[in-house]
């Protein structure tokens, strides 16, 4: 993003960025930075509370109105992620026991899944996630990883899974969870997230080339 | 320590791009700028492509349709659970909106656009092709001012 502010200034654009830490203003020096202290995903800082996110948006274009730079400011409230708080919402029990866990587990999620659809964003195709939670279980249980049938976009069925999971978990909840607090959920109380992490363990078990295992689950859920 | 805070200095150890002569645009005052929103978050339209690995194009972002939107960002190291729940996190355009009912902003542009963020220090197609292009599609539009909204 600073890289992108002083491209676009020097196309005759004028750039303001929201950035969640000093390091970009500090190294990069785009020519106008909001610090505002939020969760990684959350630039706005507050999901449905369009109060704050004005409160937001004007100390952003307040420095528009500075006459030189690079210039800086630090909205003055912090918002931290929960990662270590997991959103507390039910599990489906053990429904069909010829299918694996996780893709017992996450047909029997769908319905949240489609109740958590709201925002307009689309995340996972669900049929896409259970295919692939399939091709991850064979892999968990020790399948050499090239005959375990996972999907050709390793990363984007992983990344399929995890998006599939939160927007359930907005669909169990009644209100928006904090940061990190879904992912959490998924990657630590899950069978979805147990089958992830057994998966990522035999990758790297198996000599896969790091990006593919590294990747499977947040960097912070190790 | 939090888990973005960990994040957080890992990104900070990364190399980022120089840029030797930091340049500085006046905009027209705010009550007269057309604002546009840019992202890295990898958003796009489900009828445009999604986005590969590494890849340094841009999407077009149609505020008519923002309702209709692809997560495409691989990277896992970032919340997606507020972006479902309230697309104007990331990409305001509702509070673009009412910024410019009121008069605060002049106009909201008709078109926004985003980029796939952790990118590696060289960002040598977004510096020479990708990033100019983007700039010549928002100044066509007559887009004055740009947010940049990062995840």
């Amino acid at each position: 993003m600073g890289a992108l502010s002083h491209i676009f200034e020097a196309n005759g654009l004028a750039t303001v960025g929201v950035y969640p830490t000093g390091d970009i203003p500090e190294r990069m020096r785009p020519p106008r930075s909001l610090i505002a202290r939020f969760p990684l995903g959350r630039p706005l800082g507050r999901p449905r509370d369009p109060k704050f996110q004005r409160a937001v948006l004007s100390a952003a274009f307040s420095l528009l109105s500075a006459p030189a730079g690079p210039v800086t400011d630090t909205f003055p409230e912090v918002i931290s992620d929960q990662a270590e708080v997991a959103l507390s919402c039910p599990v489906p029990p053990r429904y069909d026991p010829d299918l694996p866990a996780a893709v017992d587990e996450a047909r029997a999620l769908r319905p949240a899944f489609e109740r958590g659809c709201t925002g307009g964003i689309s995340v996972a195709d669900p049929d896409a996630v259970e295919a692939a939670l399939d091709a991850f279980d064979r892999l968990a249980r020790g399948t050499p990883w090239k005959e375990a049938g996972l999907p050709r976009d390793l990363l984007g069925a992983a990344r399929a899974v995890l998006g599939y999971y939160q927007q359930a978990a907005l669909g169990l909840s009644d209100h928006v969870p904090a940061a990190r607090q879904a992912e959490s959920w998924y990657a630590q109380h899950t069978a979805a997230g147990a089958t992830m992490r057994a998966a990522r363990d035999q990758l790297k078990e198996q000599g896969a080339p790091t990006p593919l295992w590294f990747y499977l689950l947040p960097a912070t859920q190790s | 320590m939090t888990a973005d805070d960990t994040l957080a200095a890992h990104l900070a150890a990364l190399p980022v791009p120089e840029f030797a002569v930091p340049l500085f645009v006046t905009p027209p005052p705010l009550s007269e700028a057309t604002v546009a929103v840019v992202t890295t978050a990898a958003l796009h339209h489900p009828d445009d492509d999604g986005f590969g690995p590494g890849e340094q194009t841009f999407r077009r972002i149609d505020p008519t349709r923002r309702g209709e939107l692809v997560l495409g960002h691989n990277s896992p190291n970032f919340d997606r659970s507020g972006l479902l729940a309230d697309f104007n996190v990331v990409l305001p355009l509702d509070r673009l909106d009412e910024m410019a009912t009121e008069g605060v902003i002049g106009r909201v542009s008709p078109l926004h656009l985003s980029f796939l963020g952790s990118q590696d220090e060289t960002m040598s197609t977004i510096r020479l092709d990708s990033g100019p292009a983007a700039a010549a599609a928002l100044r066509q539009v007559g887009v004055d001012v740009v947010l940049l909204t990062p995840v």
